[in-house]
Parts: structure tokens; C-alpha cells; sequence
């Protein structure tokens, strides 16, 4: 049943965080003179993103290569500094509140830390009926509250500890709230910031696997954020590795993990634990991971790489088709030096 | 040579519900360079066991029974100026966030060189040739020029070196590393976790890794001990826990972790969460989760059985055909 539309894109995608606080923070003599200096963190530069309808697209990279910022201005919950976002094609990121509500109710958002993202002063039901309520206020009590059952008994709560505030429950739990908020509403499309981060490995398995029924039953289309690999390896139908606000590669998760084309890409992957022995050294990457304030010239990656080349520095490399499925933003693969 | 013999350690935390036994029963031995890891879900007991070591548990915890030694001395009848020698000194700490214990209105240097000078009575010119070298040690480029800088203007990775730095200052026989790459994120922490290893086994360091992440502890020990409750419910050589588990929930653990499944295919969960401490099941205490549960689980606590390269307490372990 899986068609390759596409559901949500985003083209050209930017933001910037302005970090240098007041004008009298930005002001300074140099030289005698008055000079304005403004510090941007540049979280996002140029992100072109596809999600297909139906898949699992996993968004990998490390902390501060800005996943969660991508996920967030996908969801409105960031304005972009500039670029697109399309939802079945429509233009979204320009819309007003109010006709951004329909979408709203499409896209739905699982955060990492449960403690934080659920109301403490709310009961189960209550955080579970306030969605409903402010889409569709139309519905009857009798209604929802069958909804709600039917929701809680889907993600594995006893629908009687709707009474039951938050910090009477178990990590593992929330997050089991945390997704039934989100189901509420009948999402398409639901945006999972590092949904198992915060929870014990023997929980992580619980999630995921509710996760998988959700997205079989409801048909949903999952952009799963996270940091652990191995994770993705086995949730994801594709991945988008992230460098420093930049996609570097997105493939099949099949064929990244069998043969990853970028350097960056493959020194991730080398990186992860697994059990047993070690089989082959882990690829070392120089120097350390640059700031977002100064963000290096050319390819962001350039000054870690093994294979950088004087093109590098100066031309950012475009994501180029290598296939149908997979494409890569290197000029060494584009040249072929290695 | 055996470094560190725990014997029956008890911890309890009286609390105004009743008190509360944080780990119970826990045996262990490090030897000389010996590298061992903890593993355990949040709440198991883990960092407990490791802080009873040092005499760091919280008030109003205390030590309620069982006996450490360390080295021929009897750590837990030491008073606590004459543990203050031993700590910091000859058994080092690193934590799971740089950012927390490294004291960010002091330069590095400064730190690195009260730890040294609380320990030993040299100038401070000397502590500091010391602090470059350990900080060499941890290949931290410029260690010279990182003298001067204050926490935040390192990076994640950087920040956790200097810890590891710190606790090398003093040369100690044993250094217990609680979650030391969790906040870290994988390419820092495989250098990381190379750069304990490394560095223990050249100095002739013990370790023990308390960590929740079984791929970790895999690469860096010789011996994993696994906590469930507050108990130690299966130990032994690290090749025989990952590759031939016992227990039906470390079988489970592994089992659950993604890399041993069929991509695609649904992971294999252990259903239910760990008792609170509170609630602890009479019999064994996994019996609740477990699937292969039979009557006398529910009524007999299993004591940890089985030779020093591997054992485990369960009623119905396990078996490997040969």
C-alpha cells in the first residue's frame, strides 16, 4: 500500500538564531570607531528533505548538527529564516495560525522528555481529550471519552488510570502518554524527537515496537530523530545523516549502513558500539566539530576529512543523485577521488 | 592479584515509609588492572554499589552490612580523614557530566592542581608539570595553552579528557567511571572509551564501568556484573555473558537491543518495568517479567550459583549445548 508520494518537504530550508542579545551587547569600539557585530548560530543551512508517504525517514547526526531544529520548523513550532515547506504539496511555512490549524491536526510532535512535555497539573484524560477538544469542538463527552479509551487501550494503558497525573507514572509510561496524545487527533505524520533517549533499554524495546504497530495500524509516516544508530538500522525505511546544519547523505537504510558513501557517514557508523569484540577500529576524524556561529567555508565537513581537497574550502558540495534512492553531498564522490 | 574484595554489601536508606534497601547481597572482586562492568537498568543498584566503595552514599543511606577491602585495608571501618587518603588519591571518580563536576569558575589548571596538592606535598610548579603530562596522557592537543582555560570553552568530549585527566593526577589503582560516555555522543565516546581502556591497561589501572549500555561495557571489560533490584543476578567473563547468558533478562536485554534483530522485524521486549525498591517480589525477582516462570520462582529467592567465569541466580538458568 506504500506510494512513493511525497508528504512533507522542505526546500532550501534555513534558520539562524541570533545569539548576540541586545543592541548594547552588539555594540563595541574598534579602532576608535563604533562597530555592530551580530552572532548568528546558523542551525540550518539549505536543507532539502523528502519525507515519502508511509516511511520512516530517520534523521541521524550529533548534538548540535540541528535535527531537532529541522523537526521543529517542519512543525511550525520554528519560523524558518527562509525557505519552503510543503505538506502534500501545499506551501505551510507562510500560513496564518488559524489556516495552519488543518495541518496542525495532520502533524503531530513526540518529544524526549516526557516529564517536560506532559502538563503536571493535568490528569491522563485531561492531557489526552485537550487535543481533541481544540480540533474538533464538536464532539460529544460520550465520544471522547470512547476515544480515549480506545486510544489508551491501543498503546498499552490501562484506560483506567486516566484519573492518574503524570509523576504517579513510570518513565516508560509516559512516553506511552506522550504518544497517545499524539494519536488523538488521527495524525498522518508525526515528527519523534528522540522518543527512547531518556528511557532504560529494556523500555526502549516497548516503544519501538508500539511505535511499528502505530505507524502499521494508522498507516503513519514517521520522522524519527535520533542519535543511536543502531536504532535506526532497524526502525528506519531511510536515513538522512546530518553535519553541522547540512544534509551530508540520505539512502535506504539498507544501503547506507552496508556501504556508506559520505567520510562523515562513514566514520559515525564505525563508531557504534556493538557487542563483542571490537572487528575494525573506528574511523578517527580530526580536529573537533566546528561551532554554528563560524560555520566553515565550503564543505562544512572539510577540515575533519580525510580526503579534502582545495574545492572543499571553497564550493559547498550539492546532494547529488547517486541513484534513484540514494544521494550524497561530497566533491570527491562527484569527482571520484576515493 | 586481587585489588578490591566486596563481600555481602548492603546499603539501606531509611526513609519515613520504612526504610529501604538499596542493593542487597553484592560480592565482587576487582583484580590488579582488571577491567569489570556494571551494567543495570536506572534504580538497579549500579552507582549505589559504586559509591558504597568510597563511602559516598547520601545521607541518610548507610552502609548496613558487608565488608570492603581494599588492598588489605578495610575501607568501610575507616574513619573518614584516613578515607579522604584513599579517595580521590588511590581509587579515582569520573562521572557521567564534565559540566557538572568540573568546577567552572576555576581554570583548568587550577583544578587539576588542587586535586594533586591535596594529595601530595609538592610545589605547585611541580603539580602543574604533573597536570600536563596526565593531560598529554589523554591526548588533549596544547596541553600547555588548556592550563589557562575554564570549562566552557571546551567542547563535550574535551571537557570529559580533563576529567579523565583529573583522575589520573594521583596515580591511582582503581578508577570507577559511572556512565562516562552517556552524555557524549558516539564518535567522542568510541575515542573515549579507547582512551580508558588504553590508558588502563598502560598505567595497570582497575575499572569498573557502570553503564546501562551493554555494547559499551562489551568492548572496554574483561567481566560484566549485572544488577536487577538492587541484586547482582548473573556475573562472569564478558564473553560468556554476551554470547551465553543465563539469566532470562539479560537474555532479554540482548535480545532487545536492535542489532540483534532482523531490520524490519519487531524487537523483542521484556515486558513490565523493574520493581521499585519499595515493592521488592518475594522469590526471585525477575519472576514477574519473566516467561519461563514456575511456582518455586515465586517462592525462593535463587542465590548466585556457578563458578568465578560465570554464575547466576535463577532457578531455571539458561543452558548451552556444547
Amino acid at each position: 500500500m506504500r506510494n512513493e508520494m511525497t508528504l512533507v518537504r522542505t526546500q532550501k530550508l534555513f534558520k539562524y538564531f541570533n545569539v548576540s542579545g541586545g543592541l548594547l551587547d552588539q555594540l563595541s569600539v574598534q579602532n576608535g570607531r563604533l562597530k555592530r557585530q551580530v552572532d548568528l548560530v546558523k542551525a540550518l543551512n539549505g536543507i532539502d528533505l523528502s519525507v515519502h508517504s508511509g516511511e520512516v525517514l530517520c534523521l541521524v547526526g550529533e548534538s548540535g548538527c540541528g535535527k531537532t531544529t529541522v523537526g521543529r520548523t517542519i512543525m511550525g513550532l520554528l519560523p524558518p529564516s527562509s525557505g519552503e515547506i510543503s505538506y502534500r504539496g501545499e506551501r505551510i511555512d507562510h500560513l496564518s495560525r488559524s489556516r495552519l490549524l488543518p495541518y496542525r491536526q495532520k502533524m503531530q510532535m513526540i518529544f524526549q522528555n516526557s516529564y517536560a512535555s506532559l502538563n503536571p497539573r493535568k490528569t491522563v484524560s485531561a492531557t489526552l481529550l485537550e487535543p481533541v477538544r481544540f480540533h474538533n469542538p464538536r464532539h460529544s463527552t460520550a465520544e471522547l471519552k470512547e476515544k480515549v479509551k480506545e486510544v489508551m487501550e491501543s498503546v498499552g494503558i490501562d484506560p483506567k488510570w486516566g484519573a492518574r497525573y503524570s509523576h504517579e507514572i513510570s518513565g516508560g509510561q509516559r512516553q506511552r502518554i506522550s504518544i497517545a496524545r499524539a494519536l488523538m487527533v488521527d495524525p498522518e505524520f508525526i515528527v519523534a524527537d528522540e522518543p527512547i533517549s531518556a528511557l532504560d533499554v529494556s523500555i526502549q524495546a516497548q516503544i519501538l515496537n508500539l511505535l511499528g504497530d502505530a505507524r502499521e495500524q494508522r498507516g503513519l509516516t514517521y520522522l524519527f530523530i535520533t542519535h543511536d544508530l543502531s536504532v535506526v538500522e532497524h526502525f528506519g525505511t531511510r536515513v538522512a545523516v546530518m553535519y553541522l546544519g547540512r544534509i551530508c547523505e540520505v539512502g535506504k537504510t539498507s544501503e547506507i549502513f552496508g556501504a556508506p558513501r559520505h567520510p562523515y557517514t562513514q566514520a559515525l557508523l564505525s563508531a557504534i558500539p556493538k557487542l563483542g569484540k571490537q572487528k575494525s577500529p573506528h574511523i578517527r576524524m580530526r580536529g573537533e566539530v566546528p561551532t554554528a556561529i563560524d560555520l566553515p567555508s565550503g564543505c562544512v565537513f572539510h577540515n575533519r576529512c580525510a580526503h579534502a581537497k582545495e574545492i572543499c574550502k571553497t564550493d559547498v558540495p550539492e546532494l547529488k543523485n547517486e541513484s534513484s534512492e540514494a544521494q550524497v553531498a561530497c566533491h570527491g564522490i562527484e569527482h571520484s577521488w576515493f | 592479584m586481587t585489588l578490591l574484595n566486596i563481600e555481602n554489601l548492603e546499603v539501606t536508606f531509611p526513609l519515613r515509609s520504612g526504610s529501604v534497601t538499596a542493593i542487597r547481597d553484592v560480592s565482587f572482586t576487582v583484580d590488579q588492572g582488571e577491567r569489570i562492568g556494571i551494567v543495570g537498568e536506572s534504580g538497579a543498584g549500579k552507582s549505589v554499589s559504586a559509591f558504597a566503595i568510597l563511602n559516598l552514599i547520601s545521607k541518610p543511606g548507610y552502609i548496613s552490612g558487608g565488608r570492603i577491602e581494599f588492598d588489605g585495608t578495610l575501607l568501610s571501618e575507616l574513619d573518614e580523614s584516613t578515607m579522604q587518603q584513599i579517595r580521590g588519591n588511590r581509587i579515582s571518580m569520573i562521572f557521567q557530566d564534565p559540566m557538572m563536576t568540573l568546577n567552572p569558575v576555576l581554570s583548568i589548571g587550577t583544578q587539576m592542581e588542587e586535586s594533586i596538592l591535596a594529595h601530595r606535598k609538592i610545589s605547585r610548579a611541580e603539580a602543574r608539570n604533573i597536570a600536563v603530562d596526565k593531560l598529554r596522557a589523554v591526548q588533549i592537543p596544547s596541553a600547555q595553552k588548556r592550563l589557562k582555560q575554564y570549562p566552557h570553552e571546551l567542547s563535550g568530549g574535551m571537557r570529559q579528557r580533563v576529567v579523565i585527566a583529573i583522575a589520573l593526577l594521583t596515580d591511582p589503582q582503581l578508577i570507577i567511571a559511572d556512565e562516562p560516555t552517556t552524555a557524549l555522543d558516539v564518535t567522542i565516546q568510541a575515542e573515549i572509551l579507547e582512551l580508558l581502556q588504553n590508558l588502563c591497561n598502560e598505567f595497570n589501572v582497575g575499572l569498573i564501568l557502570i553503564t546501562h549500555d551493554l555494547g559499551v561495557v562489551s568492548q572496554v571489560t574483561q567481566k560484566i556484573i549485572v544488577m536487577y533490584a538492587g541484586a547482582i543476578i548473573e556475573q562472569g567473563d564478558t564473553e560468556n555473558i554476551v554470547t551465553r547468558p543465563k539469566h532470562h533478562y539479560t537474555r532479554g536485554l540482548l535480545k532487545a537491543l536492535p542489532e540483534n534483530t532482523t531490520p524490519g522485524e519487531k524487537l523483542n521486549q521484556i515486558n513490565g518495568v523493574m520493581p521499585t525498591l519499595q515493592d521488592i517480589p518475594h522469590g526471585c525477582l525477575f519472576h514477574n517479567r519473566c516467561d519461563m516462570v514456575k511456582d518455586v520462582c515465586r517462592k525462593v529467592q535463587p542465590n548466585l550459583q556457578g563458578i568465578a567465569s560465570h554464575s547466576v541466580a535463577c532457578h531455571f538458568p539458561i543452558s548451552y549445548e556444547e
